[in-house]
């Protein structure tokens, strides 16, 4: 019997979905060990856990035994001459731009909100605003130590093991538990980014502005209006970013420093942002969100149109955590998302039926998010030359069946245009659409390795039991 | 209104206990029987889970008398069926006893199994549900347990102080987000009432399940089912216990 003071809900990040669970946080390679042998001897699975930054079910199961690595938290080498760092998987993302920076380096890929684990970055494959030019984490992963269900030991890399390695990034920590990762950092001049914001007027407008920019600027990311019409479908903002060069930077041992990059706990120097979210939840609703997004993109191409400025990286990088806790404005339903990814050739169609869908159903999108992206070698990558929707929807008791039927009508011209999705922020999406996107046996392979590290299904979340 | 994923229901193979495990089924919710004749329960469960289309009900045999069993037993529930957001205690026994028998071992065995086989049950669950800030127990107590009448001391007692257990749980986890719903049925065609005669204000189990999942999924604190047994116990109550104690109730 497991104890039950070990019992706790745990929750994706989107707090639509969750579980109870056994969690159990060991702060070394033994202690992880002893967690997979107590899970083996009681027959319950093991569902692995960074800083549960998932949107949906991706780092819990029901009943299951939590492996919470986040008190592995250390930086074990650092090699300042050549960036390269090697971290347990509970380092954050926050934790690592805050060490290396002062030493003029930068995470490659970062992912919208400092506070996920690299260790769920790996299981999740993450990509930044710069997909394009730096591919996904994985592809900045020079070498892993594995934890095999078995208690084995593993190092591996792209070379000794292509296969597992390339499994085991983007496989939902279905087949190992990484305890220890080594990473090539960015070497940046400054802690500075030159930004340009633009605005498109309409979706054809968008991706063509987001295409035309992937090559000159590291960072391309776009904001849509969801709740724009007719020729004004996909109208929304651009913004492009590039580091600044060797001698841009007046001072860049400055702006290179940590405290530098903090963002502002205040908004205008006065109002607390820890209780922004208490102000912003009387307009989490379809009017409110209407006129917030109107507003937003009147501001931004008139205002804010060919605005060219100087952010800081964290500033510029991290823009889910401007408002702490703003998920909570979503509660008590809480919120899901999905992230289409569509080759180029077919991107406008299918996220205008997409957008056309939303407002059909009457659940507008509260929050759309393109990007522009490249294929990766990983086994489960969602990458593709293509783009990316992200689409946020408020869960309510209400709507709760309507939205995971709109999100299954949503998904199914992505899967016919040859397009992917994104485990790591989904939370909705039926197994089989998931799986229709492989064509070319990744999943067979991955069923092979699964097969053969982990044969009794020892790791296990909901999403991969859904998605799987 | 809440709707249960997964619920249990300790004493589901007959009776209302298996009433309420056919109406949550064909709701939709996932249930765990736990009950102690092994045919009935996997009778009960074939039939629900064939009405269903699909595996919708897990049996379990268990004896209320084995408290030990419980906290295992419920852990081990909750992971078959992939949660747990509602339990209810619907085992119970009376015992026939004469107006003048004194019978301390059918005292105690009722006890056992109205009480302390709900103690042993919802001790664990209240504890679960109180560590995730979630979750709805109920408990079928019943208006036998709003006066002591002299034909069924025991289960008059048993009742009542599973009341007043029922209370204390609501006020210790309810501030965490658990619900603990205390049911209180009249007369209810169920084995138990079997060859009593006509009775007043008698329901099928199957309408008592009805109303007392209304109440259940309402979050209601004490539900007399049905409600017009409130008004009746209240008078019942009311009556001092000079006249009570010559009456024949």
């Amino acid at each position: 019997m497991l104890p039950h003071d070990r019992l706790e809900w745990v929750e994706g990040w989107g707090r639509s979905l969750g579980a109870a669970g056994y969690v159990y946080r060991p702060s070394t390679v033994e202690g992880v060990r002893q967690v997979l042998a107590l899970a083996r001897e009681l027959g319950v699975p093991v569902v692995p856990r960074g800083a549960g930054r998932s949107y949906g079910d991706a780092a819990f199961h029901p009943e299951s035994v939590v492996l919470d690595l986040s008190r592995m938290d250390r930086i074990l080498t650092w090699d300042p001459g050549a960036g390269v760092v090697d971290v347990e998987p509970g380092v954050s993302f926050s934790r690592l731009w805050r060490f290396a920076l002062g030493d003029g380096w930068w995470p490659p890929v970062v992912t919208g909100t400092m506070t996920p684990t690299l260790g769920g970055g790996l299981a999740m494959n993450v990509h930044g605003k710069n997909n394009w030019h730096a591919g996904t984490l994985g592809e900045h992963c020079l070498e892993l130590d594995l934890l095999m269900p078995s208690g084995e030991l593993l190092r591996v890399d792209r070379e000794n093991d292509p296969e597992l390695f390339h499994g085991v990034i983007g496989g939902f920590g279905q087949l190992g538990i990484v305890v220890r990762a080594r990473f090539v950092l960015k070497r940046v001049a400054s802690g500075l980014v030159h930004v340009e914001a633009v605005s498109a007027p309409d979706l054809e407008e968008m991706l063509r502005r987001a295409d035309e920019a992937k090559e000159p600027w590291e960072y391309v990311v776009g904001w849509i209006d969801a709740f724009a019409r007719g020729r004004r479908l996909g109208r929304g903002l651009l913004h492009f970013a590039r580091h600044l060069e060797e001698g841009e930077d007046p001072a860049p041992a400055q702006t290179l420093r940590a405290e530098t990059q903090d963002l502002p706990d205040t908004l205008m120097g006065v109002f607390p942002k820890s209780v922004l979210w208490r102000f912003l939840k009387p307009f989490t609703n379809r009017p409110g969100m209407r006129a917030i997004n109107a507003l937003k993109y009147r501001l931004g191409s008139t205002v804010g149109e060919d605005a060219r400025y100087l952010q800081t990286l964290a500033e510029f990088s991290f823009l889910l955590d401007y408002v702490p806790g703003w998920e909570r404005i979503y509660l008590p339903g809480g919120l899901i998302q999905l992230q289409s990814f569509v080759p180029v050739d077919g991107a406008e169609r299918v996220f205008a039926a997409q957008l056309e869908m939303c407002r059909t159903a009457g659940l507008p999108s509260y929050l759309a998010v393109l990007k522009r992206h490249r294929p990766d070698p990983f086994l489960l990558t969602h990458g593709l030359d293509g783009f990316s929707l992200a689409l946020d929807f408020p869960v309510t008791s209400g709507n709760r069946e309507r939205l995971w039927k709109l999100v299954r009508e949503m998904a199914e011209p992505v899967v016919e245009a040859g397009g992917r999705f994104y485990p790591a922020k989904d939370a909705a999406l039926p197994g089989e659409l998931f799986r229709a996107t492989f064509r070319n046996g990744e999943l067979e392979r991955f069923a092979a390795l699964k097969e053969r590290w982990d044969p009794d299904g020892l790791l296990r979340s909901a999403l991969a039991e859904r998605l799987l | 209104m809440a709707r249960f994923q997964h619920a249990l229901i300790i004493g589901a193979s007959s009776g209302i206990g298996a009433a309420l495990a056919r109406r949550l089924a064909a709701g939709g919710t996932r249930v765990a029987l736990v009950a102690r004749r092994e045919g009935k329960l996997k009778e009960l469960a074939s039939a629900i889970d064939g009405e269903a289309g699909e595996e919708r009900a897990l049996a379990y045999v268990h004896d209320v008398h084995d408290r030990d069993e419980a906290p295992e037993l419920l852990q081990r529930i909750a992971r078959d069926l992939g949660g747990l957001d509602l339990v209810i205690y619907a085992a119970g026994i009376s015992h026939n006893v004469a107006f003048d028998e004194f019978d301390t071992a059918k005292d105690a065995d009722t006890i056992e199994v109205n009480l302390l086989g709900a103690m042993a049950w919802l001790n664990p669950a209240a504890e679960r549900f109180g560590r995730l800030g979630r979750g709805t127990i109920a408990g079928i107590g019943s208006i036998a347990g709003d006066r002591g009448r002299p034909g069924a001391p025991a289960y008059n007692t048993s009742k009542a102080a599973l009341h007043t257990y029922l209370e204390a749980l609501r006020n210790r986890v309810g501030r965490r987000g658990v619900r603990v719903v205390t049911l209180k049925p009249g007369f209810v065609e169920t084995e138990m009432v079997a060859g009593m005669g006509k009775l007043p204000m008698m329901v099928s189990a199957d309408r008592a399940a009805q109303i007392m999942l209304r109440k259940i999924r309402r979050g209601s604190v004490t539900a007399y089912i049905p409600a017009r047994w409130r008004v009746a116990s209240w008078i019942v109550r009311s009556i001092p216990s000079c006249i009570f104690k010559h009456l024949k109730v």
